[in-house]
């Protein structure tokens, strides 16, 4: 049999599509090793019979190679497929993991931003509650210098007494309105328990009248005070009371004490 | 990559071969599988099963068996048709479903073609019923020249010359 013969047979189909028995395989394989027309006949059956099955698959999702891959290493410890033939999935790791330290970075900037935002916040509150305590001082001067500066202001000097002769003090009497004010700067601030009493006296017979506690004394660093109006007073004078104040003054505790 | 540069790696189970061994003949297996276990889920089931089966028993593979592809073609027709033996269906080629390969390009999975199936399609049209037929029965379901002789009620001596003329009609087709 010749060659063309040979191939026209029709047994090289058969040979690749796997349907002949052992001695006609034996007898093809040794004809293709010697006859590279025979060898390369198989070559193009195997081709065509490849493309046109090939042709003909059903889309086939990559979750198969991966679960095949998975099933051989499972149970197949010696096939070691994570090469570099498989360098998709390295760069998918990489990506990956890329990925999560970009997001771990954005996130620290993020982090850090609020961060700065919140000191930035506290900062502002600071800055305002300065001003505040800025205006409000202000405000307080202004009181004072306004009530100082007044036309119809009384000035009149309360003098250290015999219990704490270095102490002053003023006051400053509107005698149209009666409005008293006290400048307190002169005196020690109170012990724990006590408070300044402001009287109001009254000479001939010498009669006080409480015009007003000096409280929260230190809380004012003026130590401007409104009291009580006084009615044709004479005289004012301070003393040291228990907390709460007395109905009538202490006079050993006479702190200061001046005529109008 | 062709089967005589990749035996080699495949023999000493070259970490590379195995992927290659896939890409280039996944889809053609998974066509032969399918035409048999018709239910895509099984379909792709016994083709993981028959990839595993190759590479654990790629050592008992060697060139005077024949061409790697028809030793794998075979794990592939054989593993499909047990399968469908476990789901019940009697030992006789004949129950296998009547359906051939070219309604695997029908229907459901039309869709999800993505090669030229024009071209195909194309092709089918040009390609004598008969031949469609014997290739069905001898490439993709394994019968035996005898069993396709009976199936297709032709003489027992053509059925070799029938096939090969249609594989050339196919290599015409193909330019190969």
């Amino acid at each position: 049999m010749d060659t063309k013969e040979y191939i026209d047979s029709g047994i090289l189909e058969l040979y690749v599509y796997g349907l002949l028995d052992d001695n006609e395989n034996i007898e093809v394989n040794n004809m293709a090793k010697s006859n590279s027309e025979i060898n390369d006949e198989i070559l193009s059956i195997e081709k065509s019979i490849v493309n046109l099955s090939t042709s003909f698959s059903p889309f086939l999702s990559s979750e198969n190679f991966a679960k095949i891959r998975e099933k051989l290493e499972i149970k197949h410890g010696v096939v070691q497929m994570q090469t570099r033939t498989y360098y998709p999935m390295y760069i998918g790791w990489a990506a990956a993991v890329l990925f999560l330290l970009a997001i771990g970075y954005q996130y620290t900037q993020l982090d850090a931003s609020r961060k700065q935002v919140a000191a930035a916040e506290i900062e502002k509150t600071k800055v305002q509650e300065a001003l505040v305590t800025a205006e409000i001082k202000n405000k307080q001067t202004e009181d004072a210098l306004a009530i100082v500066r007044d036309k119809n202001s009384a000035v009149v000097n309360l003098g250290g007494q015999a219990v704490s002769p270095e102490s002053f003090a003023k006051v400053y009497y509107n005698k149209a309105t009666q409005v008293v004010y006290v400048d307190a700067k002169g005196l020690p601030e109170p012990p724990e328990g006590k408070v300044y009493q402001v009287w109001a006296l009254k000479l001939n017979p010498l009669t006080p009248t409480s015009i007003g506690l000096l409280e929260n004394f230190t809380a004012d660093n003026q130590r401007i005070f409104a009291v009580d109006k006084a009615a044709g007073a004479e005289g004012f004078g301070i003393t040291l009371e228990p907390a709460g104040g007395s109905a009538s003054p202490t006079m050993a505790q006479l702190y200061t004490l001046g005529k109008v | 990559m062709t089967q005589e540069e990749l035996l080699p790696l495949i023999l000493t189970k070259d970490n590379r071969a195995f992927g290659h061994v896939y890409d280039m003949y996944s889809k053609s297996l998974f066509a032969v599988i399918t035409n048999l276990v018709k239910d895509r889920e099984e379909a792709e089931d016994v083709l993981q099963e028959v990839f595993v089966k190759i590479w654990k028993n790629v050592d008992s593979y060697n060139e005077s068996k024949g061409r790697f592809y028809t030793w794998i073609l075979n794990i592939a027709r054989n593993t499909a048709i047990d399968k469908l033996r476990s789901k019940g269906y009697n030992n006789s080629k004949k129950n296998l479903s009547s359906d051939n390969f070219v309604h695997l390009l029908d229907d459901s999975n039309k869709l999800t073609h993505k090669i030229d199936t024009i071209g195909i399609r194309e092709f089918v049209n040009k390609l004598k019923p008969k031949c469609i037929q014997i290739i069905d029965l001898l490439f993709f379901k394994g019968y035996t020249q005898q069993e396709a002789s009976d199936e297709l009620e032709i003489p027992l001596g053509t059925v070799k010359t029938q096939n090969r003329n249609c594989i050339n009609d196919l290599r015409k087709f193909l330019q190969v």
